[in-house]
């Protein structure tokens, strides 16, 4: 078995209390030591961390859409995987809105072979809560959770009903299977295409309120009281939402959240400039006003939000490029993430690099009770270094996604990915730098 | 003037009165015995409609003809487009046929945002989804001059379906930007988030909102909506908000009622108001042919502006 030095750099792994300058040693796909100093063994492979890089446990994109099986034209499992190792992210949990739903055992194995086909960033489906996602009946919880699945959602939709959304927080709770659930009041949703306020009017816009959102969060906040259950609240993107999520963990509900990148960096003033109806700022949730993407930073820096995840969801050019209330909701997520939470969130001061770690390691990894988040010795040897301080301009011609639909595109943001290692393997190093490995 | 007319936002104060003084000597070309001119000719206009319409193309291409332009009607049904060819495609093969005009009507906001983007040719909206119809307002800034001789500072109250209606967002802009005191009015079900933003007046009380206005401008509210719970009657919605003359009582002397159309008698507007002597509904659609030919003549670079 090979082993690695990863020797000097900044190591920040806050789920074992470690922020300062560490080697760590990986032999095969484990961590074997971190400390101070450690001695070099005869055939080991000695990489020099410069001092601007930072050494942390593999970044985890909660959601994600991978597409496949049935949209591949939009993404592939092999695409989707590669584009979250150039990223930054070590594994990602994969949305089961594919085609057919990932609601059995096939689908979720199907997903599983492609990822160990292609070999890039751990793969962890996302079973669904219903069969077909259609609402009705509860699909085959106990079978998804054995081939595999970490986590069960409706994600398009909510949890139809409240009653199936108990009888699923009950049910789910005996593998221990936390319900993540995309909260969207649909009857007040209507056939909104963005947020209501000012901007979607004088564009002639239909709205989308931001009760929308927390209407149905309380809802499955109640239920996972009375249920015991666990409830995880994605893509967040209302200050009233954060509001009722505060507040059931106040009253020891198993709640967590999460908030993408776009809604808290972006507003929907976007809607008329610089582009107006550019479509790569339609996404559900959709952007919200200052107030909202004020309260989501107000957030991550006090703790109240989890999980920072990307909700990458790619669509072809052909499908982006039509009227706006006819286009697709999403954006991709996965190349663009660490950037923007380094420029926006750790140099603009809101939070520190070690919490950030837990919003985009540690907090997940915890959640989806999968391995991860941590540099313990004896863990899995995936690995992100990062590079807080390069400047790195959006360029969706090197994006390694099969889609393009961003709203970043050319923007120049401080703060990127160096590599990503994933059990011991070094499956990205970016080479628009000098640091090789 | 900008290359396309797709919002009021596009125009300057200056360009706005520019094309009011220009539809003055266009109207003019209307009341001669031969109705043309040689203005845009071997210029080709294409009126591309998505959605029926029967003034606004009627309008439009009147105006082109009596501007001695070639003019060529599309109707696309909203069934084919859903069988297949996209917005941008259809433009672009319209566009490779050079015409030097699109004019535009589409169901959705922003689709000439789109045409604008691919199209060399000059693009005019004539009416996108919920967003504007700019000649609309055009037309009714010309027509509340003709009859008040300013813009500025009147008392202007637009009441109805403000939140499906692209022709209170054109002249919510047109009529702040000229300096208008401008009221709007409407069950709160139908008023959009945020309109105040726009420096408009916002009042559910018809009666205040009228109060010593110098126009009513009227909008449409069509039967659908009691489908969507917006109101619950086109009855209670004509006793709550309808337009009737104890209400235009309220308004100066010499108010004027205005009405884009097509009109919905006995729910919006009272038929004895429509038909009274203070409305200028149908000189609004005269209005509106020379106003269309002024933005047609303009934008095929009949004058430059700075």
């Amino acid at each position: 078995m090979s082993k690695t030095l990863l020797r000097g750099g900044r190591l920040v792994d806050p789920a074992n209390g470690r922020d300062g300058v560490f080697d760590l040693l990986i032999d095969g796909d484990r961590i074997a030591r971190v400390g101070r100093d450690l001695p070099i063994e005869a055939g080991v492979k000695v990489v020099d961390v410069p001092s601007g890089l930072v050494v942390v446990p593999g970044l985890i994109d909660m959601h994600v859409h991978l597409r496949e099986p049935g949209q591949e034209h939009k993404e592939t499992v092999a695409t989707g995987t590669a584009s979250a190792v150039a990223g930054g992210f070590t594994a990602v949990a994969c949305m089961p809105n594919t085609n057919p739903v990932n609601d059995n055992a096939g689908v979720t194995g199907y997903i599983l072979a492609k990822a160990a086909a292609a070999n890039l960033a751990r793969v962890y489906p996302i079973g669904a809560v219903s069969r077909g996602q259609k609402g009705e009946q509860l699909a085959d919880i106990a079978e998804l959770k054995k081939a595999g699945c970490v986590a069960l959602t409706d994600d398009g939709h909510p949890v139809s009903t409240a009653l199936l959304m108990r009888r699923a927080l009950e049910y789910a709770g005996m593998f221990d299977l936390p319900i993540i659930e995309h909260c969207e009041e649909q009857t007040l949703k209507s056939d909104g295409v963005a947020h209501e306020g000012f901007h979607a009017s004088a564009l002639g816009l239909r709205g989308i309120p931001g009760e929308c959102e927390s209407i149905m969060a309380s809802r499955d906040i109640a239920l996972a009281e009375l249920t015991r259950g666990i409830v995880h609240i994605a893509h967040m993107s209302a200050r009233q939402t954060l509001d009722a999520v505060r507040y059931g963990k106040l009253r020891g509900a198993k709640v967590t959240c999460e908030v993408t990148p776009h809604h808290f960096v972006l507003t929907d003033e976007m809607l008329g400039a610089p582009m107006a109806y550019d479509t790569n700022v339609k996404m559900n949730p959709p952007l919200r006003e200052d107030a909202d993407r004020d309260a989501m930073l107000a957030g991550l820096k006090d703790g109240s939000i989890d999980v920072i995840a990307t909700d990458h969801a790619p669509h072809h050019a052909d499908e982006k490029q039509v009227e706006f209330d006819r286009a697709p909701f999403g954006i991709t997520g996965l190349e663009t993430a660490v950037s923007l939470c380094f420029d926006r969130l750790v140099h603009a001061g809101v939070v520190s690099l070690p919490r950030l770690i837990e919003l985009l390691s540690v907090n997940p990894a915890r959640i989806l009770r999968v391995p991860g988040g941590s540099l313990a010795e004896g863990a899995p040897a995936d690995i992100t270094i990062l590079a807080p301080d390069m400047n790195v301009t959006i360029d969706v011609k090197t994006m390694k996604s099969r889609s393009k639909n961003t709203p970043f595109d050319g923007w120049t943001l401080r703060g990127g990915v160096a590599a990503t290692i994933v059990g011991g393997r070094v499956v990205y190093v970016n080479d628009s730098m000098d640091f090789r490995i | 003037m900008k290359k396309d007319l797709l919002s009021i936002d596009d125009l300057t104060t200056d360009e706005i009165y520019l094309i009011l003084d220009t539809s003055e000597a266009m109207r003019e070309i209307g009341q001669r015995p031969i109705k043309k001119v040689p203005t845009l000719r071997g210029k080709t206009v294409v009126n591309l409609f998505y959605e029926p319409s029967t003034r606004t193309r009627t309008s439009f291409e009147i105006a082109e003809k009596r501007l001695s332009a070639d003019t060529l009607n599309i109707a696309v049904a909203s069934s084919s487009v859903l069988k297949g060819e996209t917005l941008i495609d259809t433009a672009l093969n319209i566009e490779a046929m050079q015409p030097d005009m699109i004019v535009l009507r589409h169901a959705s906001s922003g689709a000439g945002h789109i045409l604008s983007r691919i199209c060399k040719s000059r693009i005019i909206n004539a009416g996108d989804g919920m967003h504007e119809h700019p000649t609309q307002a055009l037309l009714d800034a010309f027509t509340i001059r003709e009859h008040k001789k300013r813009i500025e500072g009147l008392k202007v109250t637009i009441v109805g379906d403000l939140l499906h209606s692209r022709v209170l967002r054109s002249n919510v802009r047109l009529l702040t930007k000229l300096g208008a005191d401008v009221w709007v009015s409407g069950p709160p079900t139908l008023v959009p988030a945020g309109i105040e933003r726009f420096g408009v007046h916002v009042s559910v009380n018809i009666d205040e909102a009228v109060a010593d206005a110098d126009v009513i401008m009227m909008l449409r509210i069509q039967q659908e909506r009691m489908q969507g719970a917006f109101i619950p009657s086109l009855r209670e919605y004509f006793n709550t908000f309808g337009m009737t003359t104890q209400r235009v009582a309220r308004a100066k002397p010499d108010v004027i009622i205005m009405h884009p159309g097509p009109m919905n008698r006995g729910v919006e507007i009272a038929s004895d108001v429509a038909d009274g002597p203070y409305s200028v509904i149908l000189e609004q659609v005269a209005n509106g042919v020379a106003v269309r030919m002024a933005v047609l003549y303009l934008l095929a670079g009949g004058v430059e502006v700075d």
